[in-house]
């Protein structure tokens, strides 16, 4: 027996380290099933939104994160998976309005999200290639540009609405659905990054060129994470369509990349449970922001200018956000963590 | 045909205020490998300055060239001081820092500035005051030129052969062609690598205020968000001319003015902002380096 697991924090295999993932499963569809429908109906709705913006936070710090690269165009793919589903779910509303209802309305649903996710996927592949390919920051200039064209091309569509947007997409999305995502989501990234790809991505992140001469295709890597970051943001737009019940080009502009960029800054780029802490938090305070504007204390707008100043003010004194790499369960003592490694992560060279 | 001249008129026209902008990204990444996106807003700022200093001092009333090149200076000069603090406050602290964080902190800084600009000057678009207002067209052979633009293009490359002056005759540009080529090396040589990057944004900054006048007195409504698709747009002429070049950056941003005209032109206007960035991606794709770029081998 080596001292150190090679898998570093998920320690066991299989089933028995999937059963804490199912039980968390189950816990969701218990609560969508016993106490959801109680829940004080704006509460209920921050609460779609907090899940929802999980569900992108996570997924971008997969790229932002985990691999280095910085895109800003999250809400873009959002915005394609989003209204790929919900025009699907609309022509079948249209077609076979049967087919919406009861438990083949959620195969359904499940159907068009995955669906919406991979053309959103497809469409990340198409804008990550080239600009993957070199060293640098052009991700993020190509991305912004991106979706900037995505909202652009969205607008000039009539068939799925143009500027009137999209709306009577049915209602889909429940409670269960949205965190079943969450679950599914920060399951899928938190084994991906403790694998050996995972371990591509991070080597990326910390030293390219040394990634490079230890024989990984950087390039390979990268576009996967991107891929796959973009595939979840499509799903996030799904369910955020079927939830909201009406989409508009102007809800995804780079503000809202913008937001969730933030989000994975604040969490700590590298951590999973800073990205979940911060999107929640951030989507309160939102909430909270809107009150204070809306109660006539300010008249104006100043939740950008906030956000853009504790982005500017995180990264001078505290640029690894509240987590940094840590997860929360290294933040249990010693004795309570079983089978990690002391403290092995590198925390970002800094140079 | 001679509709053909007036759409190279146009095209060149708004290159040539795209080139002012394009050389501020291509100094700034040339020495520190940044891509500055708060300079699409120092832009911006410049045209907000010439607007209410032109205001200030009543030159909407007394429309002249004097005025032109007073409210100019000043644009100028208030958008080096922009960006000087904009690096000694927010680039400064993070030298030493990993490539991702400055980039985060540029982003933070222009969206700072675009929103922080819309709580001071309003989220409306304002009118920019005609302080020079030329009578009549000039045709040539039947082209019609907006005086206006005429007077932008020359303005434009004068302050172009000025910086051009700048970088390859003074001191000053031998130290920052020094500092772009090796940072460090630079530095034992005893050149201030500190100051020299303070006046390469200073430089680049005053540029871009000037392009904020001009962009004002040809299109005069402003507004605080005018200056990203611009500020993109000019990064994007910066990597067609191959990204840390001078001269490649006034011939990228020529290209990109004359392409969108061309767009605009003969195809589909809608398709003008989506232009740049289709450039982009194939520019990435078949020629990462740019026009007249170098390929600069990494170091470990």
């Amino acid at each position: 027996m080596s001292q150190f697991p090679l898998t570093h924090p998920g320690g066991a295999h299989g089933f028995v380290a999937a059963w804490k993932w199912l039980a968390a499963l189950a816990l969701v569809w218990i609560l969508q099933f016993t106490l959801v429908g109680d829940l004080d109906p704006y509460f209920f709705t921050i609460l779609m939104y907090a899940g929802i913006n999980v569900v992108l936070a996570v997924s971008l710090n997969l790229v932002n994160g985990f691999t280095g690269q910085f895109s800003m165009g999250h809400a873009g793919f959002m915005s394609i998976g989003g209204y790929t589903a919900a025009f699907i779910t609309l022509f079948l509303a249209e077609r076979e309005p049967a087919l919406l209802q009861g438990m083949s309305g959620e195969l359904v649903f499940i159907g068009v999200l995955l669906l919406g996710g991979i053309v959103a996927g497809a469409a990340g592949y198409l804008v990550g290639l080239p600009s993957l390919r070199l060293k640098g920051d052009y991700l993020a200039i190509v991305t912004l540009g991106f979706g900037e064209i995505i909202r652009v091309v969205i607008l000039n569509v009539n068939a799925i609405g143009g500027a009137r947007g999209l709306p009577n997409i049915p209602a889909l999305s429940s409670f269960g659905w949205v965190f079943s995502w969450v679950v599914f989501t920060t399951f899928v990234v938190w084994r991906l990054v403790n694998s050996s790809h995972g371990r591509e991505f991070l080597s990326v992140r910390e030293d390219e060129i040394a990634a490079e001469a230890m024989g990984v295709n950087t390039t390979r890597a990268k576009v996967r994470a991107f891929v796959i970051g973009a595939f979840f943001a499509g799903v996030a737009g799904g369910l955020f369509a079927h939830y909201l019940r009406y989409l508009n080009p102007q809800t995804f502009d780079f503000n809202r990349s913008f937001e969730i960029i933030i989000m994975v800054v604040l969490g700590g780029m590298g951590s999973i449970s800073g990205s979940i802490f911060a999107a929640v938090f951030l989507t309160f305070i939102r909430e909270a922001l809107r009150y204070l504007k809306d109660s006539g204390i300010t008249q104006l707008d100043y939740r950008m200018v906030i956000y853009a100043l504790m982005l500017i003010v995180l990264m001078l004194t505290r640029p690894n956000g509240i987590f940094g790499t840590r997860e929360i369960g290294d933040l249990l003592p010693a004795r309570l963590r079983r089978g990690r490694l002391p403290q092995g992560r590198a925390e970002g060279i800094i140079r | 045909m001679i509709e053909f001249f007036q759409h190279v008129v146009n095209g060149i026209s708004v290159g040539s205020t795209y080139a002012l902008i394009a050389l501020g990204y291509t100094m700034v990444f040339g020495i520190l490998q940044l891509i500055n996106f708060a300079h699409g807003e120092v832009f911006m700022l410049g045209a907000f300055i010439g607007m209410y200093s032109s205001r200030y001092f009543g030159f909407g009333e007394h429309p002249s060239l004097w005025a032109l090149l007073a409210i100019l200076a000043l644009a100028m000069v208030g958008c080096a001081i922009m960006g000087f603090l904009i690096e000694r406050l927010a680039y400064r602290p993070l030298r030493r820092s990993p490539r991702i964080n400055v980039l985060i902190t540029a982003v933070g800084v222009s969206l700072f500035l675009q929103f922080s600009g819309q709580l001071l000057f309003g989220s409306d678009p304002k009118f920019f005051p005609q302080v020079f207002q030329p009578s009549g067209d000039w045709t040539l052979g039947g082209v019609r030129f907006n005086p206006l633009q005429v007077i932008v293009f020359c303005i434009s490359i004068v302050l172009m052969a000025i910086l051009q002056t700048i970088i390859f005759r003074t001191r000053l540009g031998r130290a920052m062609r020094a500092v772009s080529f090796n940072h460090d090396l630079a530095s034992l040589m005893g050149i201030p690598t500190n100051a020299v990057i303070s006046y390469t944004f200073m430089l680049g900054s005053a540029l871009a205020g000037a392009a904020g006048v001009l962009v004002g007195l040809i299109y005069p409504k402003i507004e605080p968000l005018m200056g990203t698709m611009p500020g993109l747009k000019a990064f994007v002429a910066a990597v067609l001319g191959g990204i840390g070049n001078v001269t490649g950056a006034v011939v990228g941003a020529l290209t990109l003015g004359l392409a969108e005209a061309f767009v605009v032109a003969y195809y589909a206007p809608t398709f003008r902002d989506a232009l740049a960035f289709i450039i982009l991606i194939l520019i990435l794709l078949f020629k990462p380096t740019g026009l007249f770029g170098t390929r600069r081998t990494e170091k470990v």
